[in-house]
């Protein structure tokens, strides 16, 4: 598996705690533990999204995240829904 | 407003075409139990919804609905891209093929268009509610019919992630059911 599939998996996983977490404490507003854990995933998810932009352009637009780079990197491929079955064996995509 | 995240919420890689497959998935993206019908379901009757808790569960699940409406999409693509004419043919894909090649269409998996008729918008939060534990039920059921018939497990390992979601949604539900019971009881007595 590719450094980048890597990095998606794990902003995958922790994004996936965030999920479910809010939808938790949508219907369990005043649980501390919750909110602890889910500020906590939050942080981590902010700084591996933010890894993941440097390298391989934003995840969102409409001014969510920056345009680092000299062109408009949010229409760079591969789209999401074709993007794990292209990345099979591109050990070197890293832009 | 909404924004756009340019990820799957869950990994969708399918290597080896099937149109059959897709043919029996499509329902999940433009049928009566479908992730589309879903999520216009609660982001439609969340406007209702008299507390807060049961407004921000509708909106988001609603949200995580979209999610997995770009995943079925996903697979449906995936599974039609590549597969020759001849295999469609096999597969009894000949119909779909002939109104809309490989592209992903919001139908049954017996070309039944998308209608908003599989849903309903009562201005009744008990009985929005119900209808979506319901909805959450026949989704699960969906899924697991879909599992069965499916032999890939690159199939079935997000057809697994999509069942499970529909678990916990129903689980939310629930509880938001119980709190607008709470809460329009105490306005009676009151």
């Amino acid at each position: 598996m590719n450094v980048r599939q890597e990095l998606l998996n794990q902003i995958r996983a922790i994004e996936f705690m965030t999920v479910e977490l809010n939808l938790y404490l949508d219907t369990h507003p005043c649980d501390m533990r919750a909110l602890k854990e889910y500020n906590m995933y939050t942080q981590q998810l902010m700084t591996l999204k933010a890894q993941y932009e440097r390298q391989y352009g934003p995840l969102s637009n409409f001014g969510t995240a920056l345009n680092q780079g000299m062109s408009w990197r949010w229409i760079e491929e591969p789209w999401p829904w074709e993007q794990d079955h292209w990345m099979e064996g591109c050990e070197n995509v890293d832009l | 407003m909404w924004i756009y995240e340019k990820k799957l919420q869950y990994k969708v890689k399918i290597k080896n075409p099937n149109p059959k497959m897709a043919k029996y998935i499509i329902t999940q993206y433009g049928g009566p139990d479908g992730e589309l019908a879903a999520s216009l379901r609660y982001l439609s009757q969340r406007y209702h919804m008299p507390i807060p808790e049961a407004k921000a569960v509708l909106n988001d699940i609603g949200t995580e609905e979209l999610a997995h409406f770009e995943m079925v999409g996903s697979m449906v693509y995936q599974l039609m891209k590549g597969a020759s004419t001849e295999e469609i043919k096999e597969a009894d894909a000949g119909g779909y093929f002939a109104d809309h090649d490989r592209a992903v269409y919001p139908s049954t998996g017996t070309g039944v268009p998308f209608t908003a008729a599989y849903i309903q918008s009562k201005g009744d939060p008990i009985a929005d509610l119900h209808e979506d534990l319901a909805a959450e039920q026949k989704a699960r059921a969906t899924y697991e019919n879909l599992i069965k018939l499916a032999d890939d497990p690159d199939v079935i390992d997000p057809l697994r992630f999509l069942r499970q979601r529909e678990v916990v949604h129903f689980q939310r539900f629930g509880e938001v059911l119980e709190k607008v019971e709470e809460y329009l009881n105490s306005k009676k007595y009151f």
